[in-house]
């Protein structure tokens, strides 16, 4: 374990930064794209991901813990999305029968 | 107790009375209204005189300011609410109250049967209040707030009888040829203020010795001028004067004679110094002058309303008042205005008590003989004719043979055609007197038995003013007669910075035969008056007669007001149609409109972005947060 | 190419194969099943980082307790369905170009300002790295610098158990 613990000798930050910015810009498409609600939800979970992925490779190659507290903090903002927004689904569900986000389209002119 | 510190109270106390005659003019009776009216005038009266003597046995005659409170201030412009005491305005003080007061005395017998006789003293004691405002002010716009208030008060008071279309349209007349007018004077108080930086009398007068040659002071007396001519009706603004006549005759009297229609003469007494560093202006003004006379008394001679003919007649006199002014005489001009008040003012009065014995009438082809029913009216009407004609030893002869003799030492043409112009003052004047009161009485039966003098509130004032007609000569008796040429003298402070003012200097023998030489003339006149028009018993011709071309154009005054209506009056309101028509209605109009629909549309299309799809919502969200990070990182 | 180079390539092909799987499969439940896996595969990532408390926590939280949500949702209300609109192939393309834009935006942008690669390291920095990682650590920064908002985070989630109970009520 001690060689792959030394990870940071040999991979350049910018590695990591490209695999985020690759996993947030995939969350990003697939907001855009998908109807389905809870998808929907799921990507944005994603995008989240990347941003975590971010603050954990920055901590550990300046060897600041406080990016893995915020990581911490994160996780416990997403947890609290995720149960309040699969409630509105939910009820979404029981009112309309589809989750397609398309037919919430009233608040138009 | 000094006087001069209660000058605030001389305009206060009419004011007052307009305020309790006004306000109050359901609840108090005539005779309370006719008591408070006149006895506020005639409390500033003795105020002034008392001002008066105090002045005179001071030793040094210095102009006292008082200056109640700041009124403007605002950078460098400080205007401040102040009052000036010095022998010009003292002397028009003294005429505005004294003969202000005997009219007052008058107008209490003269409108007694009016129902609107509480409102009647209102006007006039507001009249009497602006109008002191006018000569006590301290500083330009002081005179301006006068001198637009007696304009007011002229236009109440001529459209009084409002009932009546025409009136109203006589007095409308008058306010806006008089604001033609105001516009140059307030033009030239900004051009004086952008150039001296300061409208106070006093401090302008510093500036005094160094105003030779400016250019400026030409434009700016011009202006002046212009404001003159619109109050003192001078050509070509001279058109309402005659239309005034609409108001009561009290009311023409104060107004049209004796006071507001010499606030051009002071206000240009007033700013000697700056006319006098323009010698253009001051043959503007002389031509002027000479032209008005002229020009009024011709039309004067074939008019057939009497107080027509006394309308025209005062328009002559300013010209003479502003030829004066203009050839440097200004003593001689105050002089003549003084004792043109005292007869102007009687004559208009007389008048007034032939027209209340007349039931109304005022043609004079329908009088005549009027001498056997109203003695007292006679005789006070012939002192004052006498003294407008500058006969000896009347008041008018001292004052005319003065502004004469001016004439004569510096322009000859002035004086030539400024004696014709008394000639023919004499002539029609007398001409109005004869057929007013000798002859057979050519009116109808019912009016020969209503025929009756004047009450003693009527005849007493006419009396005083044929006093003073009589005797006011001696203010200024000219040294050819031994006297002392006292106004002179007690107005010589008021033009000391002015530059040169002509001297007279003619050899006294010259001098008389100038005089008893017009004189003589003017004698001729009458008598050419008294044989036309008594002896040979010749009457004008009726209404409607076809008159020869000469006669009927002079008749028809030129045309003038025909001539203006078809110019400039017709110009205006087509130009204002037009306006109105094409351009309010149907630009500005649209406009709003236009701007209306503007917005809806635009509205309708901009809601389009609203799809209430999440998707857009979210697509547009990426897009913008991409353009922000383009600008943000590759700028 | 070391092991740990390897590993790497090996886990981010990994995360960034089933991100995309994520997007691109038809079904829903298919969807999630990828999802966790992209968890797992970043939980490894953590541990590659020396950061062992938050790979366990990330699988404890997000793919234990958050996905199997999902799961519930999607079972329970029997929405195993593709309701995905036939998009022309046009509207498609657009899209992943798109999102190929931002993420060349978003690499760019923040290599500006890295300026932190630390190629050689030298022993002493990598024992504070992996110490850094370690719970005792964390758990000195969290109470020390950080208990404000540990403490608000707390209310936090109250407010999120009183919403979602009162939101998935059958009658309010």
């Amino acid at each position: 374990m001690e060689s792959i613990k030394h990870i940071i000798q040999h991979v350049p930050i910018e590695y990591y930064i490209v695999i985020s910015a690759i996993m947030f810009s995939i969350g990003v498409a697939g907001v855009l794209l998908k109807r389905n609600a809870i998808i929907l939800l799921m990507c944005i979970e994603l995008m989240l991901n990347a941003a975590n992925l971010l603050f954990v490779a920055v901590s550990a190659y300046t060897q600041d813990p406080s990016g893995q507290v915020f990581v911490f903090f994160v996780l416990v903002v997403a947890a609290a999305e995720v149960a309040v927004g699969l409630a509105i689904i939910v009820m979404l569900y029981r009112n309309f029968d589809s989750v397609n986000i398309n037919m919430l389209d009233k608040l138009k002119w | 107790m000094k006087f001069a510190e209660m000058i605030w109270l001389v305009p206060v106390l009419p004011l007052i009375g307009f305020l309790i005659n006004g306000l109050g003019r359901k609840y108090i009776s005539k005779s309370v209204a006719g008591f408070i009216g006149c006895a506020s005038v005639f409390a500033s009266f003795l105020l002034v005189v008392g001002m008066f003597f105090q002045y005179q046995s001071a030793e040094h005659h210095e102009a006292y300011v008082q200056t109640l409170f700041d009124w403007i201030k605002v950078g460098n412009l400080s205007i401040p609410v102040a009052f000036q005491v010095d022998a010009l305005s003292l002397i028009m003080m003294l005429i505005v109250t004294g003969v202000g007061f005997l009219i007052h005395v008058y107008s209490v017998g003269y409108m007694h049967d009016d129902g609107g006789f509480q409102r009647f003293m209102a006007y006039l004691n507001l009249f009497i209040f602006f109008m002191l405002l006018l000569v006590s002010g301290a500083n330009f716009p002081m005179l301006f707030i006068g001198w637009e208030g007696v304009g007011l008060c002229s236009y109440l008071l001529i459209g009084f009888w409002f009932q009546n279309q025409n009136f109203n349209a006589a007095a409308k007349k008058a306010f806006i040829v008089n604001r033609i007018g105001d516009l140059g004077f307030l033009l030239g108080m900004l051009l004086l203020f952008n150039h001296f930086g300061t409208l106070n009398f006093l401090e302008l007068e510093k500036f005094a010795p160094f105003l030779k040659g400016d250019k400026t002071i030409m434009y700016i007396t011009l202006l002046l001028f212009i404001g003159a001519i619109g109050k003192s009706a001078q050509i070509p603004l001279f058109v309402w004067l005659p239309d005034a006549m609409a108001g009561p005759t009290p009311v023409s009297a104060l107004i049209h004679a004796a006071t507001m229609v010499t606030a051009g003469v002071y206000l240009v007494v007033r700013s000697n110094f700056l006319f006098t560093a323009s010698p253009e202006t001051m043959m503007v003004i002389g031509t002027t002058g000479l032209l008005t006379a002229l020009f009024a008394a011709t039309i004067g001679i074939f008019q057939n309303d009497i107080k027509k003919i006394l309308a025209y007649s005062t328009v002559s006199q300013l010209g003479y008042l502003f030829m004066a002014l203009g050839i440097g005489a200004f003593t001689g001009s105050m002089f003549h205005l003084t004792t043109h008040a005292f007869f102007k003012a009687l004559l208009f009065l007389g008048a007034g008590s032939v027209i209340h014995g007349m039931g109304g009438e005022q043609d004079i082809r329908k009088m005549g003989g009027l001498k056997k029913f109203m003695p007292v009216t006679y005789w006070v009407m012939l002192i004052a004719t006498l003294a407008i004609s500058g006969i000896f030893p009347f008041s008018g002869f001292f004052s005319k043979d003065e502004i004469l003799a001016y004439a004569y030492q510096e322009n000859k043409i002035f004086w030539v055609l400024a004696v014709l112009g008394s000639l023919m003052t004499s002539f029609y004047m007398f001409r109005m007197f004869f057929l007013t009161f000798h002859g057979t009485f050519r009116g109808t039966h019912d009016q020969e038995h209503h025929l009756h003098e004047s009450p003693k509130v009527m005849t007493i004032p006419l009396m005083v003013l044929a006093f003073l007609s009589l005797a006011g000569g001696i203010l200024n008796i000219p040294h050819v007669f031994g006297g002392h040429e006292s106004l002179h003298h007690f107005l010589s402070p008021v033009y000391a910075k002015a530059a040169e003012l002509p001297e007279l200097h003619l050899p006294h023998s010259t001098e008389l035969f100038l005089m008893f030489g017009v004189m003589s003339l003017i004698g001729v006149m009458i008598f050419l008056a008294y044989r036309y028009y008594v002896v040979k018993k010749n009457i004008p011709v009726e209404e409607g007669t076809e008159l020869p071309v000469l006669q009927k154009v002079i008749y028809n005054k030129y045309y003038i007001d025909e001539i203006y209506d078809s110019s400039v009056v017709k110009t205006l309101i087509s130009t204002s149609t037009f306006f109105f028509k094409s351009i309010e209605n149907f630009l500005i109009d649209n406009f709003s409109v236009i701007t209306g629909k503007v917005a809806i549309g635009a509205g309708k299309q901009l809601r389009k972005i609203q799809t209430g799809k999440i998707g857009t919502y979210v697509f547009v969200f990426v897009v913008s947060v991409v353009v922000i990070l383009l600008v943000n990182f590759y700028s | 190419m070391t092991l740990a180079e390897i590993t790497f390539y090996f886990l981010s092909v990994l995360t960034i194969v089933s991100a995309a799987a994520v997007v691109l499969s038809n079904k829903p439940i298919t969807s999630i099943l990828f999802l966790i896996f992209a968890f797992f595969c970043v939980a490894s990532h953590f541990l590659l980082l020396s950061a062992e408390f938050l790979a366990f926590v990330q699988i404890i939280v997000y793919a234990g307790a958050i996905m199997v949500l999902f799961l519930f949702v999607v079972m329970l209300l029997n929405l195993n369905k593709n309701i995905e609109p036939y998009k022309p192939i046009l509207f498609r393309t657009g899209a992943v170009i798109c999102g190929g834009l931002l993420m060349l935006l978003i690499i760019g942008a923040l290599k500006k300002t890295a300026g932190m690669d630390m190629v050689v390291v030298d022993e002493e920095l990598l024992q504070t790295t992996i110490q850094a990682g370690k719970v005792k650590t964390l758990g000195k920064v969290l109470f020390d610098e950080y208990l404000l908002p540990f403490e608000v985070v707390s209310v936090l989630f109250l407010s999120a158990i009183v919403g979602a109970v009162i939101l998935g009520k059958k009658d309010i």
